[in-house]
């Protein structure tokens, strides 16, 4: 049985945000760049089940769809413990795009269960995962929080609202999965490192296929206003801030 | 000039920020209060390949380059020096000194354990009465024909309890001074050999430090590397090799003292504004940053002549010479700027400083980095 976890290339998570002066565009300088946390969470999962699966599972593949600066979070993939890496070489322009890139290859090197986060940390855009099984017409579980590998057959296992809910799927599917999926992200061990260097990583020319939305614009948050301090004592002076400047009630 | 890392160069120095952040530096300030050996941390540094990184692959090692090595060591120390110091010793001076310097037997049998980490190593050298004067080694190595048996006291040995294998330094032959001084390798549960207490140091407190006694402690011959009387030698050229750890050590002190200072001065209000608005802050900030930029060119430098086999005597004892004096000034400037809360355990900072003042005197201090330097310097003109 084969694993996809595929990857999205992120911003460090502590990155100061900034645009680009027409605000169309992120202004990547000087970012640092790492796999999607819940991508990272999704491979360590996958590569948790591929080794307490006695043979079973052999082989734990990533993807990713992006430019050739994005091989360095790929090739993380691989010294954490994937077997083996794709890069598909184009801009991921939109979700559209990313996830119709990803079905092109996915139709020609099947797969038993395909990882996706259940959203990328800079745009947030929770839309890959739905799409991809879609294009693939496959059947695909959102927010999944578990998976185990029981007698051959996947278990999924979504958090719900007062409890879990455990389910079966046929083969191959797509799990978008979420926080839970794995404790911690795992760290490369030197000689993870030292073995990426000859795993196999292949390179496939992008389809082209063009996105079906266009960024119009970027709008920073507003600065966050003064905090006020109110002395513990001073309940009046509480409830008219409360009614008279923050207009709560 | 090239001033990229390389794509593997890159991830492992995130491998090593990663460990640092999300474990080490989770109970880093019990661990110092308390002087409690990392003994899980250590585990973890021997899963993840630390312990034994640059150690060629034919001998079980990681076989990393010297700049990884640098770099996995600053990533370490900006958390956690206690566990960078084990690291170090481990590497620089022990899986270093037997791979370059041993037999190829000897390799086989110690080499190979200390790079798959499954044993610990210590280098011990320093003596009650021989620091930074090396030469005048009290400890004796008496040839007995196929053994030799050794008396006397190492001092300040880091990982003398946790250790399984000593590379100690002795004297065999006094009258011909420190060309009578040889190096063993020395199983460390031997009999005649006892520890004297932890001691109680001020900073790396979480690493383990002892003075080591022998009395009649018999090693066999073929124990002994190179040559009789190529002990003095052997410690010198390892130590040479240990400056760069050192200074990665230091350099990763300062650059923990002076993110927490920049973080803490962009939260800390006082007259009426963040205290980093202040210039009196700022250009302390200023003068920090080109520091550790300094430190940084200089020390990478070092490196990267170690990994094309260039000298690295002269370099390697500036790169350590400098990195330790600024990491002793960087850290006292972020108790400064920490004010109050740079006295006390919760921000880190007065640990980052005690430890710092180490990286001054251990491996040869800012004094004998000078001699060296100073040395090179007018035998060249």
């Amino acid at each position: 049985m084969k694993i996809l976890v595929c990857i999205s290339n992120v911003p460090d998570t502590t990155t100061k945000i900034k645009f680009t002066a027409d605000g169309k565009q992120f202004d990547a300088t000087g970012v640092q760049w790492i796999i999607n946390p819940w991508d990272e969470l999704a491979l360590t999962r996958a590569l948790e089940l591929k080794e307490a699966s006695n043979g079973l599972i052999d082989n734990v593949t990533v993807i990713n769809v992006g430019p050739k600066d994005t091989e360095i979070t790929i090739r993380k993939g691989l010294a954490v413990g994937a077997d083996n890496a794709v890069r598909i070489d184009g801009n991921p322009t939109d979700a559209y795009a990313v996830a119709s890139e990803l079905a092109k290859y996915i139709e020609t090197h099947p797969f038993d269960l395909i990882l996706t986060g259940i959203e990328s940390s800079d745009y947030n855009g929770n839309a890959v995962g739905g799409m991809l099984a879609e294009l693939l017409n496959m059947p695909h579980i959102s927010a999944v929080s578990g998976i185990e590998l029981k007698d051959g057959k996947y278990e999924v296992i979504r958090e719900i609202d007062g409890g879990k809910q455990i389910l079966t799927v046929p083969t191959p599917f797509v799990a978008v999965v979420q926080k839970g999926i794995a404790k911690e992200p795992r760290i490369a061990s030197m000689r993870g490192v030292m073995a990426a260097r000859t795993k196999p990583f292949e390179t496939v020319a992008a389809a082209g296929i063009a996105p079906q939305t266009e960024y119009i614009h970027f709008e920073l948050p507003q600065p966050k206003g003064k905090c006020k301090m109110i002395p513990a004592d001073q309940i009046d002076e509480l409830i008219n801030v409360l009614r008279q400047e923050i207009k709560a009630f | 000039m090239n001033f990229e890392l390389t794509e593997e160069q890159k991830l492992i120095q995130e491998a090593a920020r990663d460990f640092a952040e999300r474990e080490a530096l989770l109970d880093v300030i019990e661990r110092d209060e308390k002087a409690e050996y990392p003994t899980k941390h250590v585990q973890r540094m021997k899963e993840l390949g630390f312990l034994g990184m640059t150690v060629d692959p034919k001998y079980d090692g990681g076989g990393m380059d010297s700049l990884s090595y640098v770099l996995a060591l600053e990533e370490l120390s900006k958390h956690d020096s206690s566990l960078a110091v084990i690291m170090s010793v481990h590497n620089s001076l022990v899986c270093w000194g037997l791979e370059h310097l041993a037999n190829e037997d000897q390799k086989e049998r110690f080499l190979k354990p200390l790079a798959r980490a499954e044993k610990i190593g210590a280098f011990l050298l320093s003596e009650p009465e021989a620091g930074s004067d090396a030469t005048h080694q009290k400890t004796t190595a008496e040839d007995m024909g196929d053994y030799y048996l050794i008396n006397g006291i190492k001092n300040w040995i880091t990982s003398a309890n946790s250790a399984d294998i000593y590379l100690v330094i002795a004297q065999t032959n006094p009258e011909l001074k420190h060309k009578g001084i040889n190096a063993f390798i020395v199983d460390r549960h031997s009999e005649g050999i006892t520890l004297g207490p932890h001691e109680n140091k001020m900073g790396m407190r979480s690493s383990d430090t002892h003075s080591v006694m022998f009395t009649n402690v018999k090693v066999p011959k073929e124990n002994r590397i190179g040559e009789n009387g190529f002990g003095f030698k052997f410690a010198m050229k390892c130590l040479e090799v240990g400056r760069i750890g050192i200074a990665a050590q230091a350099l990763g002190i300062a650059e923990g003292a002076y993110m927490r200072a920049l973080k803490y001065a962009k939260e800390r209000k006082a007259f009426g504004t963040e205290i980093a608005n202040h210039q009196a802050i700022a250009f302390k900030l200023a003068d920090m940053a080109v520091k550790i930029e300094t430190a940084k060119l200089l020390l990478y430098k070092a490196a990267t002549l170690k990994d094309a086999h260039q000298p690295i005597a002269l370099i390697g004892a500036m790169a350590k010479r400098y990195c330790a004096d600024i990491a002793m000034e960087i850290t006292t400037e972020a108790v400064q700027i920490h004010g109050g809360y740079g006295y006390v355990k919760e921000y880190h900072v007065e640990r980052l400083f005690r430890e710092a003042k180490l990286t001054q005197i251990y491996e040869g201090t800012s004094e004998i980095q000078k001699i060296v330097i100073s040395r090179a310097i007018l035998s060249d003109n």
